[in-house]
């Protein structure tokens, strides 16, 4: 037992049954590291909740009391139990500077505990502090910021274009358009199975056509008609389209095949 | 384009610009939508006025410590918030102890945190308060291994709300009764 029993008192009365370790029980030694954040905050503990006098310690069973935990504790978590550890150092000194008699020459000396209870009393400040900082109303939580959509668009300055620059770019047309004047045949080719697909697309949609209706000569030029008559002589060899006439010179009219 | 010629069309042009900011806009920011044809007291006088249009609507035009901002009435947070219903990690004691003495002590160094809270500060605590933008290092104390010197940024007072560290609660109201050195 490290205080005796009638030291101590809860709600004015007093308590017999001590827990066996009070300082730093290893076995307890779990829950101790998840509810105090450290040896300040176990001694402000056993001070505010408790009434004990922790600065009147029995220095010799402390001692060996916080050996035993710093052997359990260099298993677990090893910078704590170093913390723990020099808060013992630390109120053995005030208890042994306690002890010794005080030479009168040195009479005003500060109370030894005068440090320990001012950084208790820090500490506790800081402690509420944190749990208001904790508290009080945050952005993303408590507040939102108006965020409204826009597209952001860079203030782009127009590109710098030198003299040199715009030789070349119309050289470059220049050899361009000698390489398209090449390929003539290729675009002819291309262009009657575009008026075979429109001619198709014509006849399935109107049904029967009249030969004269599917040229249109205010539009493309004498070009134009000589594919779109390909392309009807094209899809009529390839059986897509059924080309009629009753009679020598009348109406010629066409109309997509179907299987018989 | 063409310049704003009167009043309303200045507020139209600072109101799309802070709605659409989605972060505080500082007094340099805003001069720059007017390319030098605004004065600062100017300034003021119309966010002062585009305050007052907004009190009876939905947001609010507010100063934090980096600038302006336009945010959502605390009354209607709390719907804003069902939006979002998983519910934001909570900080440990360690993180809020150690950004409490750095918020009220500051600048301040590792040792300095250690000494208050009597317990070895873990890196970790410090990563997530830098990586919340919340602290960051100010300088060096000129003590031997120069350690850094931390305090909190204007991000933090942005948070929460505040134009400055004077309008954090007094640090005196924490106060607690005395420990009695005689019992």
């Amino acid at each position: 037992m490290l205080i005796t029993t009638s030291d101590i008192k809860i709600n004015g009365e007093a308590l017999y049954e001590l827990p066996h370790d009070l300082y730093i029980p290893p076995d307890a030694l779990e829950v101790y590291l998840e509810s105090f954040e450290g040896p300040l905050d176990l001694l402000l503990y056993l001070i505010r909740k408790n009434n004990l006098d922790i600065l009147d310690i029995p220095m010799s069973k402390l001692t060996m009391q916080y050996m035993q935990y710093v052997e359990k504790m260099k298993a677990i978590k090893l910078e704590l139990a170093a913390d723990y550890l020099l808060m013992s150092a630390m109120l053995i000194e005030i208890k042994s500077r306690m002890l010794l008699p005080k030479p009168e020459a040195i009479e005003d000396e500060d109370d030894p505990r005068a440090e320990l209870v001012r950084r208790l009393m820090e500490y506790e400040a800081i402690k509420l502090a944190a749990q208001k900082l904790d508290d009080m109303p945050k952005v993303g939580e408590q507040f939102q910021v108006a965020d409204a959509y826009y597209q952001h668009i860079a203030d782009i300055k127009p590109p710098e274009v030198s003299v040199d620059e715009l030789v070349e770019a119309w050289r470059n047309v220049l050899k361009r358009a000698k390489l398209t004047s090449h390929h003539k045949l290729g675009r002819a080719e291309l262009s009657v199975r575009e008026h075979m697909s429109s001619v198709l697309r014509r006849l399935q949609t109107d049904g029967m056509c009249e030969f004269s209706q599917l040229f249109d000569l205010n539009e493309g030029g004498l070009a134009k008609l000589v594919v779109n008559f390909l392309a009807i002589l094209e899809l009529a060899k390839e059986g897509l389209i059924k080309i009629t006439q009753q009679a020598a010179f009348s109406t010629i009219y066409l109309q997509v095949s179907h299987a018989e | 384009m063409r310049e704003p010629e009167n009043i309303t069309e200045m507020k139209q042009i600072l109101e799309a610009a802070l709605l659409t900011a989605g972060q505080p806009l500082g007094l340099d920011d805003l001069l720059k939508l007017f390319a030098g044809r605004m004065e600062r007291a100017t300034l003021r006088m119309l966010l002062d006025e585009l305050k007052q249009d907004w009190e009876d609507k939905t947001l609010e035009l507010v100063q934090v410590a980096t600038g302006y901002r336009f945010q959502a009435k605390p009354e209607l947070s709390a719907f804003i918030a069902r939006l979002n219903p998983e519910r934001q990690p909570k900080y440990s004691r360690a993180v809020m102890e150690t950004l409490a003495i750095i918020a009220y002590r500051q600048p301040v160094t590792r040792g300095d945190i250690e000494h208050i809270r009597g317990v070895t500060v873990n890196p970790n605590v410090m990563r997530q308060l830098i990586e919340r933008d919340w602290i960051d290092v100010v300088g060096q104390r000129e003590v031997p291994g120069r350690p850094s010197l931390y305090a909190t940024t204007k991000h933090f007072l942005d948070d929460l709300n505040l134009r400055s560290l004077a309008e954090l609660p007094p640090f005196e109201d924490f106060a607690q009764s005395e420990i009695p050195l005689d019992t």
